[in-house]
């Protein structure tokens, strides 16, 4: 899976982008965070208030309870702020 | 029906003339700029940088308008937004839509910019004598959106 970290949560996580494996035992989004915690530092850091990040799958706003598949493309980042 | 994510600065005239050109159904056309300010709070700001996500930004203001023709009939729409470094006093994002009368027009293009504030994918950083800082998304945005959220659940339940 493709996974890209946008805003503050990139300067946290300190990188943009990566492609990893889904991890085992992930099916959801809520496991994909959690299993994110569970790489320490500055990911642990991103994702410790998880109410502040905001995901999307595939380019789409996604709810915690979505599933995720190995060919997802999944982005975490702060509420929006453009206009 | 016009989306552009841009780091290059609009001609906000040209821009809406072209809009319109041609259509001669439109009896009211409504726009609104947002430009950078040079205060954050009380803070003064040298400068802010807009961050997107290239592909899923187009995505959502393709579905902003798409939901803004849905509830007022428009003859035209256009989403400008820019992304990069920007300083006080550059514009930032132009949102226009037009419409046979004004009520549809007024009422589409205040939709747009509300609607879009909290759902494309933008964040702002600036730059305070405190170093940078990432913009906080506002409550009064929310409130500002979900206005139109009620408003259409009032038209649901009355159909």
């Amino acid at each position: 899976m493709k996974l890209l970290y946008f805003a503050w949560v990139r300067e946290k996580t300190g990188i943009g982008e990566e492609t990893i494996t889904m991890p085992e035992g992930v099916t959801t989004v809520e496991d994909l965070v959690s299993w994110m915690i569970t790489r320490g530092g500055g990911f642990e850091a991103a994702f410790a208030d998880k109410s502040t990040v905001r995901v999307a799958v595939n380019q789409e706003y996604a709810k915690i309870d979505w599933p995720v598949t190995d060919d997802d493309e999944i982005a975490f980042f702060p509420p929006v702020t453009g206009g | 029906m016009t989306i552009k994510v841009q780091a290059e600065d609009f001609d906000v005239g040209a821009e809406l003339v072209a809009l319109t050109d041609g259509d001669h159904g439109v009896g009211g056309l409504c726009s609104f700029v947002g430009l950078v300010r040079d205060m954050a709070g009380t803070e003064p700001i040298g400068a802010m940088t807009l961050e997107h996500y290239p592909g899923m930004t187009e995505k959502a203001l393709v579905e902003i308008e798409a939901e803004a023709c849905e509830r007022w009939p428009l003859s035209s729409t256009l989403i400008i937004h820019r992304y990069g470094r920007l300083e006080p006093g550059d514009r930032i994002v132009l949102v226009a839509a037009a419409s046979a009368h004004r009520e549809a027009a007024f009422d589409g293009c205040h939709f747009l910019i509300d609607w879009l504030k909290t759902r494309a994918p933008f964040w702002k950083l600036e730059d305070t004598p405190d170093g940078g800082q990432w913009v906080s998304a506002r409550a009064d945005d929310d409130k500002a959106a979900a206005r139109w959220a009620a408003a259409s659940d009032k038209t649901e339940a009355a159909e």
